[in-house]
């Protein structure tokens, strides 16, 4: 067992854990965050996606003792109480899910676009998602969502 | 999956690394980005007993300017070097091929070198190094070796490196000024290249002086392809002139036959590859 300190969603945790222990399950199974998901287990549909150090990186392709001293950022620390960040209130309102299985590595991954590219074209945003896999194919409302969060905030911008 | 049980090491610095290779050899295996590892030890195609994480190893960080060289140390991920300005100037090539290498999650935590090591003749890194001369930097307890890219890809997922030995940087010459363009071919955006080619031209007026072309996916390693390489010397670069040249890239070459597509299917697109590839590269 190794000992690891991750602060995750702005907390904290110090936790013994096998080193061959996945983040993804890490953060599910020892810290509860079950927001974050498995899907493919093969480092290819992105649903798994959380930030490590600010950037997006697929948590079932990276070790839970590779997190320590590291930040996590998961999709339960996204939002600020019941406040939705401007791109969780655009899938919502663009219709981005059906099954809702891809979302929260959808949303993380997209939130890593737009704090590269606060102003995406409609290329930059598929090409950018292109590690994140809906299997119900739902494809145009997410980047709808997207490049409209994108509006969102640059207009939040100007007026600030 | 979830890999068998190993023991993990975090050494602080290279010499307690190779140290810990050299004492457990090939029981032992390197751990940067983790990209191609994790997948690895996931689906239980490799169990080391120790998995050595050198991502924290400050002296493995960085690229850095040789005067007229870029290295690029172990620890360097995909998106380092995508943000280098030193690489967007002098090693465009390797800029474009990077941004082809699966997807940003991916690029945001692998590493070249890491790519580099684990030798997958469908890894998009291998023919950009390979064409620009790249000289590979290995450290083992008996001191510091360097292999050129040449040398260096033996075969499938087999390089230089011997048990007990660090790949610590890569260091590839400047091609400022040079076109460069990699074409790559695939079904699926972020997947492995079914075949790549890579191309940098130094032009002089409209006349392709020097061409170098590397190819991914077209056997056991990456190849060079030298005999086209010397037939564009002096050709203009029109697609009159390299169409029939390009044709030719994949002569001589074994690529693999899977559901992605034949030998021959495979060495049709290479032809076809390497015309769009070295005409990018020489701006026509």
């Amino acid at each position: 067992m190794t000992r690891i300190s991750v602060r995750v969603d702005g907390v904290t945790y110090s936790d013994e854990v096998e080193p061959r222990t996945l983040l993804v399950h890490y953060l599910r199974e020892s810290l509860g965050k079950t927001g974050t998901v498995v899907g493919c287990d093969t480092s290819n549909c992105g649903a798994c996606t959380v930030h490590l150090d600010g950037r997006s990186v697929k948590s079932c392709n990276v070790l839970a003792v590779q997190a320590d001293g590291h930040e996590v950022t998961t999709i339960e620390g996204l939002a600020d109480g019941e406040t939705l960040t401007p791109l969780q209130e655009a899938f919502r309102d663009c219709h981005a899910l059906q099954c809702g299985y891809c979302t929260p590595g959808m949303i993380m991954q997209a939130t890593d676009l737009l704090r590269e590219n606060p102003s995406p074209d409609e290329a930059y945003v598929r090409q950018h998602m292109e590690g994140n896999l809906c299997r119900c194919t739902g494809y145009h409302n997410i980047v709808k969502a997207v490049l409209q969060a994108a509006g969102a905030t640059a207009t939040g911008g100007e007026q600030a | 999956m979830i890999p068998v049980e190993f023991d993990y090491a975090a050494p602080a610095t290279v010499q307690e690394a190779v140290a810990l290779l050299a004492e457990h050899g090939d029981d032992a295996k390197v751990l940067a980005g983790g990209q191609s590892l994790l997948p690895v030890l996931r689906m239980r195609l490799n169990a080391p007993g120790v998995v050595v994480d050198i991502s924290g190893i400050e002296e493995l960080k960085g690229i850095t300017d040789e005067g007229d060289a870029i290295r690029i140390g172990a620890g360097a991920t995909y998106q380092d070097v995508l943000d280098s300005p030193l690489v967007s100037e002098h090693l465009r090539l390797l800029h474009q091929a990077v941004s082809e290498v699966a997807d940003p999650q991916i690029r945001h935590r692998g590493t070249l070198c890491g790519a580099l090591a684990h030798a997958d003749p469908a890894g998009d890194v291998g023919a950009p190094v390979l064409a620009l001369d790249g000289r590979m930097v290995i450290r083992g307890t008996a001191g510091e070796r360097t292999v050129g890219a040449e040398e260096f890809f033996v075969d499938i997922f087999e390089t230089a490196i011997g048990d007990g030995e660090l790949l610590t940087a890569v260091v590839i010459p400047k091609h400022t000024g040079w076109g460069s363009h990699y074409a790559k071919f695939v079904r699926v955006s972020h997947q492995w290249a079914i075949v790549g080619v890579a191309a940098a031209v130094r032009a002089e007026g409209g006349t392709i002086a020097e061409a170098k072309v590397g190819l991914t996916n077209m056997g056991s390693r990456p190849l060079r392809a030298a005999a086209v390489e010397q037939a564009l010397a002096g050709q203009p670069a029109t697609e009159e002139a390299l169409g029939a040249i390009c044709a030719r890239v994949g002569e001589g070459t074994d690529p693999p036959s899977d559901l992605n597509g034949q030998a021959d299917y495979r060495r049709h697109v290479a032809g076809v590859l390497a015309r769009r590839a070295v005409l990018a590269a020489a701006g026509g």
